[in-house]
């Protein structure tokens, strides 16, 4: 890998930098399918660099890093490239003081890949209305977290006012191997679902999405409980012929138990971000069923 | 129109299902799950409640791509709760035993990182039921233990059958499964199976071996695997035509000159000369594999890609096949001698252990044929596939016309090829388009360079192999990647002339291994004006 800095600059320089850089190993930006935007700060900035190159290895990506440092600064822009043969894609780290901290579009806006989807993420704290935020009005689709907030349901529900398609959230995401094992309990036979309950560590920002998701489809009441953790615990759907529940203790194996059958094992492991990532960017349109259950969340949540 | 009216709403889906648990099928009831939403695209496709009975496990092919198969699809979660394999072998084993040869399978050949946890979900449903094909009491055994199975693990009556086992014991396991009464399950519960290439060996014993499965499965539950329209990059030959409109216009005669279709290996017959030798290259190869791609690349479009319309336009295309007259002038075969492989000294075809010194088999066939139709009349298709050629690789290569005017001197275009579009198959995924361009500095030199599209570049991650595509297809019954009977017929329609035509012309030219076939083979070309692409 080539890694290379510049202080005090501008788009334009990054710009060439990166077509000489390129030109030097050889290797022309060809099959990039995105540019993945980052919005975090210093403190969040590995980790976050490092789940966003690995999501990049399903899909090769130009990522914009972009740290906002003291605005009390004069204005300056610094920059970091990293190109070559362990990012499958470039790595581009804008660190943004002063004024421009206000202004990163200004940055961002002319290093985006041309006639490409942007991605944006903010991997820590998000703007209220992502859609407006001027790095996130680039976007197509706008990935927060709302586990970096807290309470989080609160934040769950003021994403439904701020909704505008192609917004999504981490939360969500980490629900599918859930939501696909529930599916698939349901793919035999299941008799009317009277009430349920979602089970996990206090504050469990994926739960009220569950619940809401689980209510949504089945039209039925469900409720939200704590427990020891780790992550989530347990779903508990009430039938008339019992109990159909999913319960995990370990965070990575799953027993799946209903009236009248043998308890069942199934994997059920929590995922690094970068698969999470991986999953946002395979899909690109809005997700409208995501919609309805953080619409669902907003409804509970006020009464 | 609203969502409601699209999906049903929740309480109606619960309600259908509930009805649906009392009379319906299984598919009734994953159609009314209200879980599931079509607009809801992260839920990937999950087989339902099933149980897969692997007969032949000790097998290359379960060891090497169908046991690792399941495991990946079990790490990709797409094995539902309560799924169940079943190994069937001549073998005094135990469970423990048949859950080794998987163990052991899954962590040498998976595709997908080896998860304690996986294994732990997957291993609780592997059982073993020894037993000779003609043991009428073994196959009474197993009836019995997929009963018990359905019972404590939920799987709803719901069987697979693979039969990874050379096809001459088809007739007998099918019969075994048609008198235990495992081949119709009760009302709700599909019965399918599995079954490897070869289909037959020319039309008429394709013709038998289809009413073998035939009396006891019907068409709809017999899956034929031809794992090449299993990979990716063979689906996105429809992608490629379908959904764009950039090539379309160009697909045809029009502006094609011709069509090459290659398969080539670089290893020999390895230890199947059993199964080799009186089969050949063509039967081997260009039967299946070459004319599936030569329907997908001729077709025409396909009014949805269900079953259905999908195999109609191929039969179509198919059936337009057209032989040339004179076989001898547009077929080429060949064997390969002794030579050097890629740095390495290989034996000759028939110095191959187990290879009779007088088989007449080939190990490259070459052939050129016409498609009757309004779109491709007068293009011809040019298919070859040979062993211990100079490498491997599979492609597909559209190759265009030339432009009809070129207004540059001949010198600065002598050159300047064929502009081409070629589907790379396999290795290095991808498509390259061939075009003409400047040469910088010189005054209006023109000469061929590629663009490149590398699948490995833009969906990097190693891709799901063809099998746990086609297995997961198997379970979930979605049949489109599956050739029908019909098309099996169609394609030994075509070889079986050739072959008849072979069979009267002795041992078949000789090429050194490492080269690039027969001499017949490029001469063939040459009559035509034309030339193979160099691999
Ligand atoms: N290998 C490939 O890459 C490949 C590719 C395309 C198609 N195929 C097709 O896939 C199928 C399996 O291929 P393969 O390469 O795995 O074949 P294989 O290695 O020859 O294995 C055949 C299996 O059949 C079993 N078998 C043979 N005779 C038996 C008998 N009398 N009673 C019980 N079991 C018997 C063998 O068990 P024992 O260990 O007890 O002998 C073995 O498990 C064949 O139809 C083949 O044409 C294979």
């Amino acid at each position: 890998m080539t890694s290379f800095m510049l202080t005090d600059t501008t788009a334009s320089k990054i710009s060439s930098q990166l077509t000489h850089l390129r030109h030097q190993l050889g290797s022309p930006a060809v099959g990039m399918v995105l540019t993945l935007v980052v919005l975090c700060d210093e403190g969040s900035q590995y980790d976050a660099v490092r789940a966003a190159t690995e999501a990049a290895r399903e899909h090769p990506s130009r990522i914009l890093v972009v740290i906002t440092r003291g605005a009390d600064e004069p204005n300056r822009l610094d920059a970091e490239l990293r190109v070559g043969e362990s990012t499958p894609g470039e790595v581009i780290l804008l660190r943004l003081y002063g004024e421009l901290t206000r202004h990163a579009d200004s940055v961002v806006s002319p290093l985006l890949l041309t006639d490409t989807p942007v991605v944006a993420w903010w991997p820590g704290e998000s703007p209220e209305v992502p859609a407006e935020d001027p790095v996130g009005a680039l976007a197509q689709r706008r990935i927060v977290d709302a586990r970096a907030a807290t309470p989080s349901v609160r934040a769950i529900a003021s994403r439904a006012r701020a909704y505008v398609p192609g917004d999504t959230d981490l939360a969500w995401t980490r629900l599918t191997p859930w939501r696909s094992l529930l599916a698939a309990a349901f793919d035999q036979p299941v008799g009317k679902v009277k009430r349920g309950l979602v089970e996990g560590s206090p504050d469990h920002s994926s739960a009220p999405l569950l619940a809401a998701w689980l209510g949504e489809r089945l039209g039925a009441p469900m409720k939200v409980a704590e427990s020891g953790g780790p992550g989530l615990t347990a779903v508990r759907l009430t039938t008339a012929e019992g109990d159909i529940v999913i319960s995990r203790s370990d965070a990575r194996l799953a027993t799946l138990s209903r009236p009248g059958q043998p308890n069942r094992q199934v994997a059920l492991t929590r995922r690094p971000t970068a698969e999470l990532l991986a999953e946002e960017l395979r899909r690109l349109d809005p997700d409208e069923v995501y919609e309805a259950a953080i619409r669902r969340v907003a409804r509970t949540h006020k009464s | 129109m609203t969502d409601q009216e699209q999906v049903g709403t929740p309480e109606e889906s619960v309600a259908a299902a509930s009805a649906a648990a009392v009379t319906g099928t299984t598919e009734e009831v994953v159609a009314a799950n209200p879980l599931r939403d079509p607009r809801d695209k992260r839920l990937p496709r999950v087989a339902g409640p099933c149980v897969l009975v692997l007969f032949g496990v000790t097998g290359d092919l379960a060891r090497k791509k169908l046991l690792p198969a399941i495991y990946d699809l079990a790490n990709r979660g797409l094995l539902p709760p309560g799924f169940s394999l079943v190994g069937f072998a001549r073998r005094d084993w135990a469970d423990q035993d048949f859950a080794k040869l998987t163990y052991d399978a899954v962590k040498q050949h998976a595709r997908t990182p080896f998860r304690e946890e996986v294994w732990k979900q997957l291993s609780e449903g592997v059982f073993f039921c020894p037993g000779e094909f003609t043991d009428d009491g073994a196959f009474d055994a197993l009836a019995m233990m997929l009963k018990e199975i359905d019972e404590t693990r939920g799987t709803g009556g719901n069987y697979g059958f693979y039969l990874s086992v050379p096809p001459k014991f088809f007739p007998v396991v099918v019969e075994q499964l048609k008198r235990t009464d495992l081949a119709h399950g009760p009302a709700g519960a599909w019965r399918r199976v599995v079954i490897e290439k070869p289909f037959g060996h020319d039309l008429k014993s394709a013709h038998e071996l289809n009413a073998i499965t035939s009396a006891v499965f019907p068409e709809s539950s017999v899956f034929r695997i031809d794992h090449y329209l299993g990979k990716e990059t063979v689906q996105n030959v429809m992608a490629l035509r379908f959904a764009n409109n950039l090539f379309e216009p160009i697909w045809n005669r029009g502006y094609v000159d011709h069509v090459q279709i290659t398969m080539a290996e670089d290893i020999g017959i390895g230890g199947r000369a059993g199964y080799y030798d009186g089969i050949g290259a063509a039967r081997d190869v260009i039967q299946n594999h070459l004319l599936q791609l030569l329907a997908l690349v001729a077709m025409e479009d396909p009014t949805s890609f269900d079953a259905d319309s999908l195999r109609r336009e191929k039969e179509k295309v198919l059936k337009a096949v057209q032989l040339p007259h004179d076989l001898s002038l547009a077929t080429a075969r060949g064997r390969y001698a002794a030579g050097w492989q890629g740095g390495e000294p290989v034996v000759g075809y028939v110095e191959e252990e187990g290879i009779p010194a007088d088989s007449i088999t080939e190990t490259y066939a070459a052939i050129k044929l016409e498609i009757a139709n309004r779109r491709w009349a007068g293009v011809p298709f040019y298919l070859r596939t040979g062993k211990r050629l100079g490498r491997r690789t599979t492609e597909v290569a559209v190759v265009f016309q030339k432009a009809p005017h070129l207004p540059f001197s001949k010198d600065d275009t002598e050159i300047l090829g064929h502009n081409a579009l070629v589907i790379r198959v396999q290795p290095d995924e991808g498509i390259t388009v061939r075009f003409g361009s400047k040469v910088p500095g010189t005054a209006m030199e023109v000469r061929d360079v590629s663009m490149d599209f590398a699948y490995g570049e833009s969906f990097m991650e190693s891709s799901p192999e063809a099998y746990e595509r086609l297995l997961l297809d198997v379970l979930i019954g979605d049949p489109p990647l599956f050739p029908h009977q019909r098309e099996v017929e169609l394609s030994w329609k075509i070889l079986d002339p050739i072959e008849e035509f072979w069979a009267s012309q002795g041992p078949p030219e000789e090429y050194p291994a490492g080269s690039w076939g027969p001499a017949s083979a490029d001469a063939m070309m040459a009559r035509d004006g034309r030339v193979w692409r160099r691999l």
